[in-house]
């Protein structure tokens, strides 16, 4: 038999594995970061330029074709990014010889996915509403607290990202006319910096 | 002290089946057996066994044609599964002096 120093900490391992969906791929961070930077870039050139993004704005957001395709850009990057993970991740649980659609990563995906889909509609509502200056801050916070959410079920490495998201998502708030650059920080840079984090401590 | 290890955790499959049941509510047959690399054979075997002594239930239910046998604990499967931590610790304890 063990000694049960080792009996006691391979039961911890166990449980820790069993409940946790770990192949979430850190290379999708990266790719979702440089989808939302190309984004934010062109949002950039439609609504500012050619003035800084930090000056006034040439055309405003409530132009209803400015809006419109701003909105359909962003459903493409969260389509794409979620294409991108999906391949990735699998590419990833082939690797490692275990299953993609598993209880765990059944566990995680909703957890994750049920704060999205309710910050969705509330930031559509938002939208219709024309509350356009609080959609950057409901689209970060929402997303902190569904990755928060999510962190049980995968490497709990993932709330730190949380955290940031949440944070710029209540500065973003506080500071209204710099959505985009907030929305590029947390969706872009951050996405990015926790990628090839992840990608260097556990992928290699 | 001794009287508290339960012979059902001698065998690491079994307290590696019963820590994943501490932990979650239920867990299917597939998910076990990619979880702790394990044969059909040996798997099945060591669940009937835990099923014998009533630490844990079985569930089966069919997702589209396929047949999902779903496990759970029991209210004493999970008490013998604490009274084997509790051996385990007090072991560790009494080492220590």
């Amino acid at each position: 038999m063990n000694t049960p120093q080792k009996e006691l900490s391979e039961i911890k391992a166990i449980m820790e594995r069993s409940t946790r969906f770990i192949s979430l791929s850190g290379m999708s961070g990266v790719m979702a970061g440089i989808y939302a930077l190309i984004a934010s870039a062109l949002a950039y050139y439609w609504v500012y330029y050619p003035n800084s993004p930090f000056g006034f704005r040439i055309s405003y957001v409530n132009d209803e074709q400015i809006l419109l395709k701003l909105i359909v850009t962003a459903i493409i990057v969260l389509v794409l990014s979620v294409g991108t993970g999906i391949y990735l991740t699998k590419k990833k649980t082939q690797k490692n010889n275990t299953k993609f659609w598993s209880t765990t990563s059944k566990r995680f995906l909703f957890s994750l996915f049920i704060p999205i889909i309710v910050g969705g509609f509330f930031t559509l509502a938002l939208i219709l509403r024309g509350y356009l200056i609080i959609v950057a801050p409901a689209t970060l916070i929402f997303y902190g607290m569904a990755l928060l959410n999510a962190s049980h079920f995968t490497l709990s490495d993932i709330k730190y990202l949380a955290y940031c998201q949440i944070a710029l998502g209540i500065l973003s708030a506080f500071f209204p006319g710099y959505g985009l650059i907030f929305w590029s920080l947390g969706f872009g840079v951050l996405h990015i910096v926790y990628g090839i984090t992840m990608y260097l401590k556990y992928d290699r | 002290m001794k009287k508290q290890f339960d012979k059902a955790f001698e065998n690491v499959v079994r307290l590696r089946i019963m820590s994943v049941l501490m932990v979650n509510e239920e867990y299917d047959f597939n998910s076990f057996k990619e979880l702790l690399e394990v044969t059909d054979g040996n798997l099945a075997s060591h669940l009937k066994s835990l099923e014998k002594q009533e630490f844990i239930t079985v569930q089966k239910s069919f997702v589209g044609r396929k047949t999902q046998t779903t496990y759970k604990a029991t209210p004493s499967g999970k008490e013998a599964f604490q009274a084997h931590l509790s051996f385990l610790e007090n072991l560790i304890k009494e080492n220590k002096n």
